[in-house]
C-alpha cells in the first residue's frame, strides 16, 4: 500500500509498538489516528508526530469498551477520511505479574478478550464494509508468539491471540476478491512496558527495539508482497527472541 | 402503515415491494431477493456517509434544550435547530418551544458548549453555532456527549452503531441514510457477482423533521455531497439502469447532473427538490424505504413513478403489514 497521504488508525499508540509505529507512519506521509485510553501519554506521542510536520490525531479512548468502535470510527474518519489502514495494536496482558489458569478469574480473561479480541472485532466490523466497497484496504492485527505456543502462566493473553490469529484469517476469507487485506504480525519480542510487566526479569539489551519493529512493518506494509489472511514474524535483525 | 419500532435482526428477511414504475404492478417479495430484480450492467448507487451523533442535550440561559445539528458551514461552523425540553420521545412538532436563542449567547453541553453566531430568516431556531474546540477535541466530545436524532415512533433508544449503514464511512449525514441501513455487505457482494456494478457516493443526509412547520416547509435544506471520480466513470460505462439507494443519492446525483449539465466527479451542494413531472438525468430506479405520503420523501418519489401508481402499492403494503420509516421495509421503484 501507499502510506503518503494514507489515512491510517493504530490503537495502543500511547507508547512501545503503537506510538513507535504510529510516528513511523507519520514519517512516511500517513495521516495518523492515535488510539489508547491515557490521554496525556497519547497527545504526547501526537504532538511529537505534529512537530515533526506529521499529521497525528489523539482520540483517547478505551477498545474494549463496547461504545468505542463507533465512536472511533466515526471520530476518526471526520478528522482524517476514510480509512486506508487499520492497526490493532492495543493489547492487555491482564493481570501482572502473569499467573496460571487456575489463579485467573473469569472477569480477567474477559477484560483481556474484550481487550485483544472483542475491541479489533468491533473496530473492524464497522469500518470493514467501507473498505470492502471502496475496494481497498488493509487491516493489521498484531499478535504473539504466545497464540501459538502454549506457555504456562501465558493463559489469558495467549488464549486471546489465537483468537485473533483467528479473526484475522476468517475476515480475509471472508471478504476474499475484494481488494480488502487482513495481515497479522508477531513482533517478537521487544523491550516495552508491556515486555517488563511480564517478564521483569528479561535482559533488556536482548529484546528489539520497537522503533525497529515499527520500521520493519512499515516496509512489509509498503511492499504489498503480503497477502491476506498471512502471518508474518517481524522480530529485528540479529535478535533472536529467546523465551524464558 | 406502521412504523418499525426498531432495527430487525435480519435485513434479508425483511419486505421488498418491487413496483413496476411503467405498468404500475406490484411484486411483494424479500429483500435477499434483490440480486434477482436487477441485471448485469445495472448500477447500484449507495450513500456511504456515516451518521453523526447529531443530537446534543444541553442548557440555555439554565433551561434544558436539545441542539441537533443540521449541516456542517464555514469555518468549523454549525447549521443546527434548537428543541425544547424533552428528547426523542416526544414528536418534534408537540416539543415545548426552546428559549428565543440571541446572537452571542453560549449553549452548553455539559463540558462542551457552543456560540450562537447567526440565526436564519428561516426560523429563529434554525442557528449557525460555533463550538467551543475544533479539530481531534471537538470529534472526541461530540462523540462522547452526542446521541444519534431519533424518532418518536421508535420503542427504545438506539446506539450509534445502530444507526450506520453495513458500508459507512466519513460521518456526514445527521440523519442515517436509511434506504442503505437494509442492505448487508454480503448481499451488496453477491449483487456485485452477478454482474451489477457498485459505486458510492457521499451525501450529508440532514433532518428528516424540526416541528417548526416554516422549517419543515423547507426541507430539505441544501446538503453537501462529493462524488467520486469512479462513480462517474462507472455510471458512464453502465450498459443497464442506474438505480440509486435512497433519495440522497437521487439529490446528489441529479443535483450534480443539472448544475453542470452532466455528471462531474467532486464535491458540491444541492437544494434539488423533486417532484411528478421532474427531469431525471441519471437515475433510472430508486430503492427507498416506505414513508408516508406527503413527506418531501414521497414526493420525491412522483419523479420516479405517477402518483396513483405510489398510492395504490403503498395501500397495498400497509393491507399486507408492511412497516413504515427508518427501520421498516424497503420498495424497490424501476421499471423492468
Amino acid at each position: 500500500m501507499k502510506l503518503p497521504g494514507a489515512a491510517a488508525l493504530v490503537t495502543g499508540a500511547s507508547r512501545g509498538l503503537g506510538a513507535a509505529l504510529a510516528e513511523e507512519l507519520a514519517r512516511r506521509g500517513a495521516r495518523v489516528v492515535l488510539v489508547a485510553r491515557g490521554a496525556a501519554e497519547l497527545e504526547e506521542v501526537a504532538g511529537r508526530i505534529r512537530a515533526a510536520g506529521g499529521e497525528g490525531h489523539a482520540l483517547a479512548d478505551d477498545v474494549g469498551a463496547p461504545g468505542a468502535a463507533a465512536r472511533l470510527a466515526g471520530a476518526a474518519t471526520a478528522l482524517v477520511g476514510d480509512l486506508d489502514l487499520l492497526v490493532h495494536n492495543a493489547s492487555s496482558l491482564g493481570p501482572v505479574p502473569l499467573r496460571p489458569l487456575l489463579e485467573t478469574s473469569g472477569d480477567d480473561l474477559a477484560r483481556v478478550l474484550e481487550v485483544n479480541l472483542l475491541g479489533p472485532f468491533r473496530l473492524t466490523r464497522r469500518l470493514a464494509g467501507s473498505m470492502a466497497l471502496r475496494g481497498e484496504g488493509v487491516v493489521v492485527h498484531v499478535t504473539s508468539d504466545a497464540g501459538r505456543e502454549a506457555y504456562a502462566g501465558w493463559g489469558a493473553y495467549g488464549v486471546s491471540k489465537a483468537a485473533l490469529d483467528h479473526l484475522a484469517r476468517i475476515w480475509a476469507a471472508e471478504l476474499e476478491g475484494t481488494g480488502v487485506r487482513f495481515l497479522t504480525a508477531d513482533p517478537g519480542e521487544m523491550d516495552t512496558r508491556m515486555h517488563a510487566e511480564a517478564m521483569p526479569e528479561a535482559d533488556r539489551s536482548s529484546l528489539a527495539d520497537p522503533a525497529a519493529v515499527a520500521r520493519a512493518l512499515a516496509d512489509l506494509l509498503e511492499d504489498d508482497g503480503w497477502p491476506s489472511g498471512a502471518r508474518r514474524e517481524l522480530a529485528a535483525p540479529g535478535v533472536a527472541p529467546a523465551r524464558a | 402503515m406502521k412504523a418499525a419500532p426498531f432495527p430487525r435482526p435480519c435485513p434479508g428477511e425483511e419486505r421488498l415491494l418491487h413496483l413496476d414504475a411503467r405498468s404500475g404492478r406490484v411484486d411483494h417479495t424479500r429483500l435477499e431477493t434483490l440480486p434477482s430484480l436487477l441485471r448485469p450492467g445495472d448500477v447500484l448507487v449507495v450513500n456511504d456517509a456515516a451518521t453523526l451523533p447529531a443530537s446534543l442535550s444541553g442548557t440555555a440561559r439554565g433551561e434544558p434544550i436539545e441542539l441537533r445539528l443540521a449541516a456542517a458551514a464555514e469555518g468549523g461552523t454549525w447549521w443546527a435547530v434548537l428543541f425544547g425540553a424533552g428528547d426523542w420521545r416526544l414528536r418534534t412538532e408537540d416539543r415545548p418551544a426552546p428559549p428565543r436563542a440571541q446572537v452571542g449567547e453560549v449553549l452548553r453541553f455539559g463540558p462542551l458548549a457552543a456560540r450562537v453566531e447567526a440565526t436564519s430568516p428561516l426560523s429563529p431556531r434554525l442557528l449557525l453555532v460555533r463550538f467551543d474546540r475544533e479539530g481531534d477535541a471537538l470529534w472526541a466530545a461530540l462523540y462522547r456527549i452526542g446521541r444519534p436524532v431519533q424518532y418518536s415512533y421508535l420503542g427504545g433508544d438506539l446506539s450509534l452503531e445502530q444507526v450506520q449503514t453495513a458500508f459507512a464511512g466519513r460521518p456526514w449525514a445527521v440523519e442515517m441514510p436509511s434506504a442503505g441501513r437494509a442492505l448487508p455487505v454480503s448481499l451488496l457482494l453477491g449483487l456485485a457477482r452477478r454482474g451489477v456494478a457498485l459505486a458510492r457516493l457521499t451525501h450529508a443526509a440532514g433532518l428528516s423533521a424540526t416541528g417548526d412547520p416554516a422549517l419543515d416547509e423547507a426541507l430539505p435544506l441544501p446538503e453537501r455531497y462529493a462524488i467520486p471520480a469512479e462513480t462517474v466513470r462507472t455510471i458512464g460505462e453502465a450498459r443497464g439502469r442506474v438505480v440509486a439507494v435512497g433519495t440522497t443519492v437521487v439529490r446528489a446525483l441529479e443535483g450534480n447532473a443539472a448544475a453542470h449539465g452532466r455528471l462531474v466527479p467532486g464535491e458540491g451542494v444541492t437544494g434539488l427538490r423533486l417532484g411528478p413531472g421532474s427531469t431525471l438525468r441519471v437515475v433510472g430506479g430508486l430503492l427507498t424505504g416506505l414513508h408516508e405520503p406527503g413527506s418531501s420523501h414521497h414526493r420525491l418519489l412522483t419523479a420516479f413513478c405517477p402518483l396513483p401508481a405510489l398510492e395504490a402499492a403503498w395501500r397495498d403494503a400497509e393491507g399486507r403489514g408492511y412497516l413504515a420509516h427508518e427501520f421498516g421495509d424497503t420498495a424497490l421503484i424501476l421499471a423492468a
